[in-house]
């Protein structure tokens, strides 16, 4: 303190004073920030040298020279993938999948929220949950198997099945559109239990009070459930509605690679694994790169698109 | 809750009404939806070879022939495959945990400087991402191909978790802090005695979230390892069984069949890879907290 009044000029004086507060924050914080440290070269590192990574998008990329060596040439990569028929195959898929799981998966884990929220046996309810809950933490491989075992045309349960009352076997993984049914069930296989998590913690919020004034007027459990359950749920609905309609350009690579097969590459060949086999396994990295990022850019333009739609509607939104 | 409404409540709660079976019958048929493939594939990898080939198995085992699980149990290379991955799914897991609680803790400071940019920082990776290609050439370049570390450092920090997180740790009264801090201890210090004792339950469910995506990944495994020895058991398996069930299922009719694995060890194989995550399940069942899930969505 004594140092500030020696140095007389009022301006020099502030400036001092900015900096004791300055080092007083840091001084208070610096642990903090110590803290902050690893986290963010990660985030750095891990996240955002990737994304100037895409930048042999608009580069013939040569491994050995880097992107600094490397030459650059425009949107020429692009150019290329668009004249490509694999490049619309792959986008129609990867929109169909995700629009099949939208109006299938996405309400599955809702119906089934409201239905585990009017079970009354509590061990019920329990042993109900845990079932439902586990195929989530099964891997993808896993499932893959399982899903050759019971729909397979060579011996699978239900083909068997099928064959022993004296019907033909159908082709379940080997026809086009019979895959489709087996893609989708098997994604609400595996999500639609875990996902009603989330809905039954937004249905513990609703005030129990209003179920009991709707019990006097005489209300049945249909009309509870649309009146009180369903719009008490409504603004979890519209998130996760907004991220999956974010999602909509955008395909696991795991669930799509481990189901597919030759036979039914017209539906299963997606975004995801068009760029594995067109960037890792042949090494055209700049065609897949742009393939990447046009995917990257296009979901990013559709997750603002939908929460600006979602906050119009006066919804919370997701940021 | 008044006296009549109470027993209005009991009342009802001891009627069982045709609505209370109907949904019970829906929800007992989605239940036994999720266990029969598991039912199955036990049933399968214990049955004998010949009731497998003529197709008798459904979800009880036929004669009960422990071969199979022999023959996996033999295979050096599963077993090695194996403590390899809970060797990595155990360092992934301390190491993930360790990093997104330093990195939760001080975005919950309201007057920390700078907080608002570090979260934009972290939120974005959550919509926009570099891609596939790119990260593939970040890992070569750091000289991480065919090493472990390149199935733990990428994936070290869920933005998503990390959110969850913080979310937790900002509901935690801030008055139990600062007389932490009256008391002379440091940020550090108030973190490891105070806040994450109080974080059991989101710690714990965390920890199953970071464990079950090593555990279960392989898409990584699939693009950086190329060296075998290396194999997680997910990627050991795609080997392994998937491989010959793709072939299986479209070869041309008549075509060799010599190199395919029996049903059984298949069957066994995808067991043995699913026992450990059926082991830890339901004791770590009990902290999905509800409560932990609706915080991320509105984070």
């Amino acid at each position: 303190m004594d140092q500030i009044i020696d140095q007389g000029s009022p301006t020099a004086e502030l400036r001092t004073a900015s900096k004791i507060r300055k080092s007083r924050w840091f001084r208070r914080d610096y642990q903090l920030y110590f803290l902050l440290i690893l986290p963010i070269v990660y985030f750095i590192l891990f996240k955002y040298v990737p994304m100037y990574g895409t930048a042999i998008a608009f580069q013939d990329y040569n491994l050995f020279k880097g992107i600094s060596g490397s030459e650059w040439v425009g949107f020429e990569n692009f150019t290329q993938l668009f004249a490509m028929s694999q490049f619309y195959q792959v986008v129609r898929n990867t929109l169909l999948l995700n629009l099949l799981d939208l109006l299938f998966s996405f309400p599955a884990p809702i119906l089934l929220a409201l239905l585990l929220n009017e079970l009354r046996v509590v061990w019920f309810k329990k042993t109900a949950q845990t079932l439902l809950y586990l195929p989530h933490f099964i891997s993808w491989i896993i499932i893959g198997g399982l899903v050759y075992q019971i729909f397979s045309n060579k011996g699978g349960l239900l083909n068997n099945l099928i064959t022993s009352l004296g019907f033909e076997a159908v082709p379940f993984l080997t026809e086009k559109n019979h895959w489709l049914f087996v893609y989708l069930g098997t994604g609400i296989w595996q999500s639609a239990g875990w996902g009603t998590i989330i809905y039954l913690a937004a249905l513990t919020g609703i005030n129990r009070e209003l179920y009991e004034a709707a019990d006097v007027d005489g209300a049945g459990r249909l009309k509870k459930m649309r009146h009180i359950t369903l719009p008490g749920i409504r603004s979890t609905i519209v998130v996760m509605l907004i991220m999956q309609l974010g999602h909509i350009m955008t395909i696991g690579f795991e669930r799509p690679f481990v189901m597919g097969n030759t036979l039914v590459m017209d539906y299963s060949e997606v975004i995801s694994t068009f760029v594995y086999k067109a960037g890792l396994q042949s090494a055209q990295f700049s065609l897949a790169t742009a393939m990447g990022l046009f995917q990257a850019l296009v979901g990013l333009i559709f997750v603002v698109g939908a929460n600006t739609i979602a906050k119009r509607m006066g919804e919370q939104g997701i940021y | 809750m008044t006296n009549v409404t109470a027993t209005a409540t009991r009342r009802k709660l001891s009627r069982v009404r045709p609505s209370d079976i109907a949904i019970m019958a829906v929800i007992g048929v989605a239940m036994l939806i999720c266990l029969i493939p598991f039912l199955h594939i036990v049933a399968v990898s214990l049955s004998t070879k010949d009731a497998i080939l003529s197709d008798r198995v459904t979800i009880w085992p036929q004669g009960w022939d422990w071969h199979a699980y022999e023959v996996v149990f033999s295979d050096s290379r599963m077993l090695r495959s194996m403590g390899l991955t809970i060797f990595l799914t155990v360092s992934f897991t301390i190491i993930s945990m360790i990093m997104s609680i330093c990195a939760a803790y001080p975005l919950t400071k309201e007057r920390l400087k700078g907080r608002s940019f570090f979260m934009l920082i972290i939120v974005f990776t959550m919509f926009f991402s570099g891609g596939i290609i790119p990260d593939y050439l970040l890992i070569k370049q750091l000289g991480l191909l065919d090493s472990l570390w390149s199935l733990i450092l990428p994936g070290m920090i869920s933005a998503f978790n990390l959110i969850i997180l913080r979310t937790f740790f900002s509901s935690i009264p801030e008055s139990l802090e600062e007389s932490a801090h009256l008391d002379g201890s440091s940020h550090i210090g108030t973190l490891i005695r105070i806040v994450l004792p109080l974080s059991m339950p989101v710690l714990a469910t965390l920890s199953l979230f970071y464990a079950v995506s090593r555990w279960n990944g392989f898409m990584d495994a699939l693009f950086y390892i190329t060296n075998s020895e290396l194999y997680p058991i997910q990627l050991k398996l795609y080997q392994v069984v998937m491989n010959s069930m793709v072939t299986d299922l479209t070869a041309q009719e008549g075509a060799s069949q010599a190199e395919l694995l029996p049903e059984g060890i298949k069957a066994a194989s995808i067991m043995f890879a699913t026992v450990p995550i059926l082991l830890v399940y339901p004791w770590l069942q009990r902290y999905f907290v509800s409560g932990v899930m609706i915080g991320a969505v509105k984070g």
